[in-house]
């Protein structure tokens, strides 16, 4: 069995951080140069705490797959970054942020953790705007804000409909700064492919360079994963093409324990599927909801007319009926499982009958086309260009998507994995939104946990080593991880079967919406399991890798990501077994509010929501690896307590 | 329908390419361009044969990696797209499409349809940032920014990086992406600093990747697809030669107090 050890501070929570960071052992300045750390990966979380650990003076190596750091999936976050500054005068403080975000990750987070993000939130905007980030203004100059997923304060800062692109240029300004001045050294085109761990200590990796195919060992007296998260697991997703598990994945193959893999969240606003081909789904800004409202035809006869052809009084608000404080911006779980509801219902709209409406008609007549198109016109724009359709004339048509996963390797208050000097910071690790993420807190994240987190903790784990004593890469644990590397590359090129490693993605991804998607029940985890487990053994005889180990192959590139993704499915399928409860976006049929329970009779909640078990799963699931894929993972727990925010039943009603 | 693809096939860096000629499978409409090279390629390994190399990403016009000249255009026949939000609904059936990387100098390539683009990121290095260590920023809201300015740097700012501008121009000219960088920082009051320095250290680190200079042609701002204006290259020069007028900062002496 692992050790978990979360290491929360005592005292007060307002005072957690700060009674931390003074008790933190620091490095002497003269000191921190002779420390060498590795950051993989260069979205927020990983340029942000690249650029801040070099500019206090370690040695950095920064490694990314893309051609650019730039490039990094951050980027395409659109709606914006929460922070608890409250410049709208409404009410908002660090406290209610915090208490946002507890509930709104439906009390499967830590607190100690999601109060400090609630506290460094304010920073992070000041960094932000002084590296120039082009957030949007008032016009007395002062920065605007608009309220987002599922809060009742504005409090989300953005820059038109690429709030992550600007973000991450900000970050990646920053990187760059580091890099032209020497402070960083940076590899692109370098996929991680191994964890080299010495001792029981993280201590470096092991890289394929994508353009030669060469392999390389770099050692380091820490590591930090910032590589994102695993929703392409789905294969179909919001996710980039590129964006893997395979960092975290082999860490966890090495030791680090993977904290509730079956949290994902699915986001309610994505352009619907619609062919076989499809290789991507397209989110629409959340912020969209603000303004349009969803609907669906009150009667299935209906569902194949055109919307304008259906009068007011046959259109179902569904989400206006069902939840009428929050209405249209009832957070996304609670959005995406209402859509799915009324699709089940066969009121669902568009060729599939796997769609929902929302509609801009009411916003038009109320601010005009143009204050509609200055808000949301590149929206808009992106929705025309796939389906051909104008939203200022017809609504969008939406379905839910994959687009996150709150689950990730395991971390303490440290951001430190139970595999000493292993960090994890951002979507790759678990920690801060529990089984449901809200609405512009993942930039808010990614940007805390790399500018202000890690920067201050990394210290303490530095401080209990000795850089002079740094592992060489001859070591035998080196060669070891390099072979281990080579063999899967060998081992996938010379398999010479029948199919294509995209043709085992697109089967996996299906099985995984099926069984482990937006609802969840213990005969399709166990039917899942299984069909996973025979997929991967027919994936390791009969998928064809075409083209060598020694140049650029982006076949080889995916088939490595694939074969991660067909082993870490299962252990989200198994996650969502064992947790017998529903939470957040873990959707368990069987653990659901009916018209019989008193919640609902009170009005607290509609039959249909989530029913919590608190009483035997208020922790969190670490999953440790047995030694091979083919043992049942070893299950740890970690007890959540809440100390601040009372258990509640989770209502927007 | 179907389409015939006439795209560039070269092994790597050094070896000479070709064109080479496709029969797409059925396509649908709706798929995007870069879905409808994935059926394709799909064929081709279904085939025994090595599937195109392409550079692609997020898919969603945002992270500036796809980057296919098609039909002679970068990114293809609609204006303010990347070539992952071009649809075949813009093509028709049985049409030929000459699929090329992006072609320049600074930009080797390696392999196919892939490119290096890391010259773009050096001139970042050189210069891209606006100096201000983490924790040392004043509260966001102490120096207000007009809107208008805002608005304006935010235009710059789209920039994806993706270099279809120098793809577009004849020179190989990197002007527009180096005019965005330096109008997004240095119409923000917290640019103006660096504003000259950083002007005159991207555009030397411009020119000594090897890109072309600029006879404003314009044919950059009509494939770029975030629109990014050429206006912004009047502004650079501007600022360009006000810094080359100031000068270079006398260097300072060492020592310090105490």
């Amino acid at each position: 069995m692992a050790t978990l050890n979360s290491n929360v501070p005592s005292g007060p929570i307002a005072q957690k951080w700060e009674q931390y960071k003074f008790n933190t052992k620091l490095i002497n300045p003269a000191n921190k140069r002779k420390y060498k750390i590795i950051v993989v990966g260069a979205g927020l979380a990983g340029s942000s705490a690249a650029a801040t650990l070099a500019e206090l003076g370690y040695e950095v190596h920064n490694f990314v797959f893309h051609d650019s750091p730039r490039r990094a999936h951050s980027v395409a976050a659109q709606g914006g970054i929460n922070a608890a500054k409250n410049y709208q005068n409404d009410g908002d403080s660090v406290r209610r942020l915090f208490y946002d975000t507890i509930k709104g990750g439906d009390f499967r987070a830590r607190e100690a953790n999601v109060h400090r993000l609630a506290e460094v939130s304010v920073n992070i905007i000041d960094q932000c705007v002084a590296q120039g980030v082009p957030f949007a203004r008032e016009y007395g100059g002062l920065l605007d804000n608009r309220s987002f997923g599922g809060a009742q304060v504005s409090r989300t800062f953005y820059a038109r409909g690429q709030t992550g692109q600007q973000l991450l240029l900000g970050a990646y300004s920053a990187l760059a700064k580091m890099i032209g001045a020497g402070a960083v050294k940076s590899y692109t085109h370098a996929e991680m492919l191994d964890l080299v761990v010495v001792d029981g200590h993280a201590k470096g990796i092991i890289v394929r360079n994508l353009q030669t195919g060469e392999i390389t060992r770099h050692n380091a007296d820490a590591v930090v994963l910032a590589t994102g998260g695993y929703g392409n697991v789905y294969n179909l997703s919001t996710y980039a093409r590129g964006s893997n598990a395979t960092a975290i994945w082999r860490a966890y193959k090495r030791g680090a324990c993977f904290g509730n893999p079956c949290y994902t969240q699915i986001h309610p606003t994505c352009i619907p599927v619609s062919g076989d081909y499809q290789s991507k789904l397209t989110l629409m800004s959340e912020s969209l909801r603000n303004d349009g409202r969803v609907w669906v035809p009150k009667k299935k006869e209906d569902c194949k007319k055109r919307p304008q052809d259906i009068p007011e009084e046959d259109r179902d608000y569904y989400l206006e009926r069902m939840y009428s404080a929050f209405g249209n911006l009832a957070p996304r779980d609670i959005a995406s499982r209402a859509a799915k509801m009324v699709c089940d219902e066969g009121r669902g709209i568009g060729e599939t009958g796997l769609g929902v409406y929302l509609d801009f008609a009411d916003a038009i007549q109320r601010l005009g086309e143009s204050k509609v198109r200055e808000r949301y016109g590149n929206l808009f724009a992106m929705y025309h260009e796939i389906t051909n359709e104008d939203a200022y004339r017809t609504p969008m048509r939406i379905y839910p998507a994959v687009h996150y996963t709150m689950g990730g390797l395991w971390v303490d208050y440290n951001l430190m994995s139970n595999l000493p000097g292993l960090f994890v910071l951002g979507e790759a690790n678990f920690s801060d939104h529990g089984a449901n993420r809200l609405g512009a807190s993942a930039l808010m994240q990614g940007l805390s946990d790399g500018y202000f987190v890690l920067p201050a903790t990394i210290s303490g784990y530095l401080a209990s080593q000795n850089p002079g004593k740094r592992p060489k890469t001859d070591h035998e644990s080196f060669k070891e991880a390099e072979e281990n590397v080579q063999n899967i590359t060998k081992k996938l090129l010379n398999n010479k079967g029948k199919r294509t490693p995209a043709s085992f993605h697109k089967q996996l991804g299906k099985i995984m919406w099926e069984y482990c998607g937006m609802a969840r029940n213990k005969a399709g985890l166990e039917k899942g399991i299984k069909e996973i487990a025979a997929l991967r053994e027919e994936y390791w005889k009969n998928v064809n890798v075409l083209g060598g180990a020694g140049e650029w192959n982006q076949q080889l590139e995916n088939a490595g990501r694939i074969a991660d993704f067909l082993e870490l499915g299962e252990l989200m399928c198994r996650d969502a077994l064992h947790r017998e409860e529903s939470c957040g976006g873990h959707f368990r049929e069987e653990y659901q509010y009916t018209k019989d329970d008193p919640e609902v009779q009170q009005g607290l909640v509609n039959p249909g929501d989530v029913k919590r078990r608190d009483d035997a799963f208020a922790y969190v699931a670490a999953w440790e690896y047995a030694g091979s894929v083919d043992k049942a993972p070893i299950l740890n727990k970690e007890p959540l307590v809440y100390e601040e925010v009372h258990m509640s039943t989770r209502s927007y009603k | 329908m179907k389409v015939k693809l006439k795209v560039w096939r070269q092994k790597d860096r050094n070896s000479p390419g070709e064109f080479k000629t496709y029969e797409s499978p059925a396509l649908n409409e709706n798929m995007s361009f870069l879905e409808m090279l994935d059926v394709v390629n799909e064929e081709l390994a279904n085939k025994g044969e090595e599937p195109i190399a392409f550079d692609h990403d997020c898919r969603e016009g945002i992270c500036g990696t796809c980057s296919c000249v098609i039909n002679g255009k970068p990114h293809g026949p609609h204006r303010g797209v990347a070539t992952c939000q071009t649809y075949m609904r813009s093509f028709k059936d049985g049409d030929t499409i000459v699929v090329e990387p992006f072609r320049a100098k600074a930009f080797p390539i390696i392999k196919d349809l892939v490119v290096d683009r890391k010259a773009l990121d050096r001139i970042q290095f050189a210069g891209g940032f606006i100096s201000v260590r983490t924790g040392s920023a004043p509260d966001a809201n102490s120096i207000p920014v007009p809107k208008e300015n805002a608005d304006l740097a935010m235009d710059a700012a789209q920039c994806i990086q993706c270099g279809a501008c120098v793809a577009a121009c004849k020179n190989a000219s990197a002007m527009l992406f180096v005019a965005a960088k330096v109008s997004h920082l240095g119409l923000l009051p917290q640019g103006q600093p660096e504003r000259y320095k950083r002007v005159k250290a991207m555009v030397a680190q411009m020119d000594a990747e090897g890109f072309g200079a600029c006879t404003v042609t314009g044919s950059c701002e009509a494939v770029c697809p975030k629109e990014i204006s050429l206006d912004f290259i009047a502004r650079m020069n501007r600022d360009y030669a006000v810094a080359l007028l100031k000068g270079d900062p006398k260097p300072i002496s060492g020592g310090g107090a105490g």
